[in-house]
């Protein structure tokens, strides 16, 4: 079960800025699925290794080398906001007097 | 000679070599399909006619002069929205990247480009590859071309539609959990997914990233194993690609297909299995069997606990993806005057769908403090126990066949109110992406109101070989992929 109040809780983790009516209805149809899931617990995992990938990677490296990459233009070709060569954003830090 | 919309890739690569057809005739042809039938079947969101048309022009001039071509030279393709097109939209079908043009081509982009292929449109698909039906793209949902009642399957429903109307002989899809297999058999099309790690990931805007796999769809068997071709290999932008060697794979399932033995898994033939589905399933084994393999029972752990650990992982790994929409970098930015935080917050509130909230979610509660071990490390467990439970039953057969999905395609809307519904039309699907191994789903017959089914075959990582095998040998012997929907 998850209620409202921890829709509310994840949706501040997840920064979405979800309506009245979709905590409500998220709370229902998440509960509906986190119920289902819950047959997971059917199962005996005790000592089973988590997997969490198909494949046994270890790292991969590649050689400390420059190459070409994009533009400042090209990069920047997308942004919603720029100015001066910088992603624009509202300011990050509250300034005092 | 038929009707260029019914001939197959190979078919179409043989008719420019003999000079029965120019690049230009084929791409014409395929643009005449699109203008005529897409404004029903709605399975593109993007054409780009002007630019195909030039670059089949300069393939004839090429061959004219006898230059060496690629593999793909001339042939029409459509790619799934979430595969980066270097400035050309590629909007993930989602508000939030409604006007995102990048900056590069995905790794199989650039491949596709060498072999000379002609990308011709985008195709529409589920938000983020979020869903099974396509009902979840922000500007349209795509109809079934055998009933326009009905879904074409998804999340790939636009590419794999597009293959079955004949509007091009090739498309790309994506797979997180059966994305391409499951639409492939709602529209009677031939759907591969590769091992994990066997296609670049590099350019495919990311859902799972330990799920995804980029994934072609085609007509028959040959045509899926000359795309594959092309498509697969290392590629040093995606260290999770893999280095193995790329077997010629057209050339190998042109030689006799070997005898093998093929393991029906019982815990996939369940009650909620269609019984039309079930019918043209143990049929297709049925066929297997009369052209000399060894069909035996085979035991997989249960397919419903697959779709609950892919619910949570494939949630988790979506909602640390989905973090990079911020309105800040690219996409859609909320026109509200806000601080930081708030403009996160309402630009991802404004740009996503229903569908994408709820995954982002449901995969943030996941991987919350005091819900991570319950939820993410238990599914991981079990997908551990997946993944070893094809390696068992592969120490006693080659290939599993099974359904591809439960029942044929359902209506628009049916089952768009329940989540959980929706997500069991991958129940067959997803335990290939979670073990990380191949499948392809084939056309088998059709149910009694005349929609397609589709059967799986799955085998080990890298036995792609195999599968197309079987595949061909099937379509040899039947001719079910031949069929076409009246569109």
């Amino acid at each position: 079960m998850i209620d409202e109040k921890q829709v509310a809780h994840v949706a501040k983790l997840a920064r979405l800025a979800l309506t009245p009516e979709e905590m409500q209805r998220f709370a229902a149809q998440l509960s509906h699925i986190l119920a289902y899931v819950d047959e997971l617990n059917e199962i005996d995992t005790s000592g089973v290794e988590p997997m969490s990938h198909p494949l046994d990677l270890s790292n991969i490296f590649r050689d400390d080398a420059t190459k070409p990459s994009l533009s400042p233009d090209e990069a920047l070709a997308n942004a919603p906001q720029k100015r001066d060569g910088f992603f624009l954003v509202p300011p990050v830090l509250e300034w005092g007097e | 000679m038929k009707p260029l919309h019914e001939m197959t890739a190979c078919e179409l690569l043989d008719a420019q070599k003999s000079g029965a057809l120019s690049a230009r005739d084929i791409v014409r042809a395929s643009l005449d399909r699109i203008a005529g039938l897409d404004p029903s079947i709605k399975a593109l969101l993007s054409v780009r006619a002007e630019e195909a048309l030039a670059q089949a022009q300069s393939i004839d001039a090429a061959r004219a002069k006898g230059e060496p071509l690629g593999a793909l030279a001339g042939l029409p393709i459509v790619l799934k929205d979430n595969i980066c097109t270097k400035g050309w939209e590629t909007t993930c079908a989602s508000r939030i990247l409604r006007n995102f043009k990048p900056p590069y081509d995905a790794g199989v982009v650039a491949k596709l480009r060498a072999a000379d292929a002609v990308i011709l449109a985008k195709a529409n698909m589920d938000e983020f590859a979020f869903g099974s039906s396509t009902e979840n793209s922000a500007f349209f949902p795509t109809r079934n071309p055998w009933d326009s009642s009905r879904v074409p399957g998804g999340s790939s429903g636009g590419s794999v539609a597009s293959v079955a109307s004949g509007m091009t002989p090739l498309a790309l899809g994506s797979e997180t959990g059966g994305s391409v297999r499951q639409p492939a058999s709602f529209c009677g099309v031939t759907g591969l997914k590769p091992t994990y790690g066997r296609v670049s990931r590099y350019g495919l805007i990311a859902f799972g990233s330990s799920l995804d796999q980029i994934a072609p769809c085609a007509r028959d068997a040959k045509d899926v194993a000359l795309l594959l071709g092309v498509i697969a290999g290392h590629d040093a932008s995606d260290s999770t690609s893999s280095p193995a060697p790329v077997p010629d794979y057209l050339a190998g399932i042109s030689r006799p297909c070997p005898k093998m033995r093929i393991g029906l898994p019982r815990e996939y033939f369940i009650d909620g299995l269609a019984p039309d589905v079930e019918k043209r399933v143990r049929e297709a084994a049925e066929a297997f069997r009369s052209l000399g393999h060894d069909v035996r029972d085979v035991s997989l752990p249960d397919p419903k606990y697959g779709v609950s650990a892919y619910y949570i992982i494939g949630t988790a790994e979506a909602s640390s993806n989905l973090a990079r929409f911020d309105g800040v970098h690219y996409g859609h930015r909320t026109a509200a005057k806000t601080d930081i935080i708030e403009l996160y917050s309402r630009t991802r509130e404004e740009g996503f769908g229903d569908e994408a909230k709820r995954r982002i979610m449901l995969g943030t509660h996941a991987l919350s403090s005091g819900y991570y071990d319950a939820y993410y490390l238990k599914a991981a467990k079990v997908r551990r126990l997946v993944a070893e439970g094809f390696r068992k039953a592969f120490e006693e057969v080659d290939a599993v066949l099974s359904p591809t999905s439960p029942t044929t395609a359902f209506k628009l809307g049916e089952r768009s109110t329940d989540p959980l519904q929706m997500y069991l039309a991958d129940i067959f699907t997803i335990p290939a992406n979670m073990a990380g191994i191949p499948g392809i789903s084939i056309p088998c017959g059709f149910d009694s109101s005349g929609l397609p089914v589709g059967v799986q075959l799955m085998a080990p990582a890298l036995e792609e070989s195999r599968l197309l095998h079987l595949a061909n040998a099937f379509q040899s012997a039947t001719d079910f992929h031949l069929r076409r929907p009246a569109v």
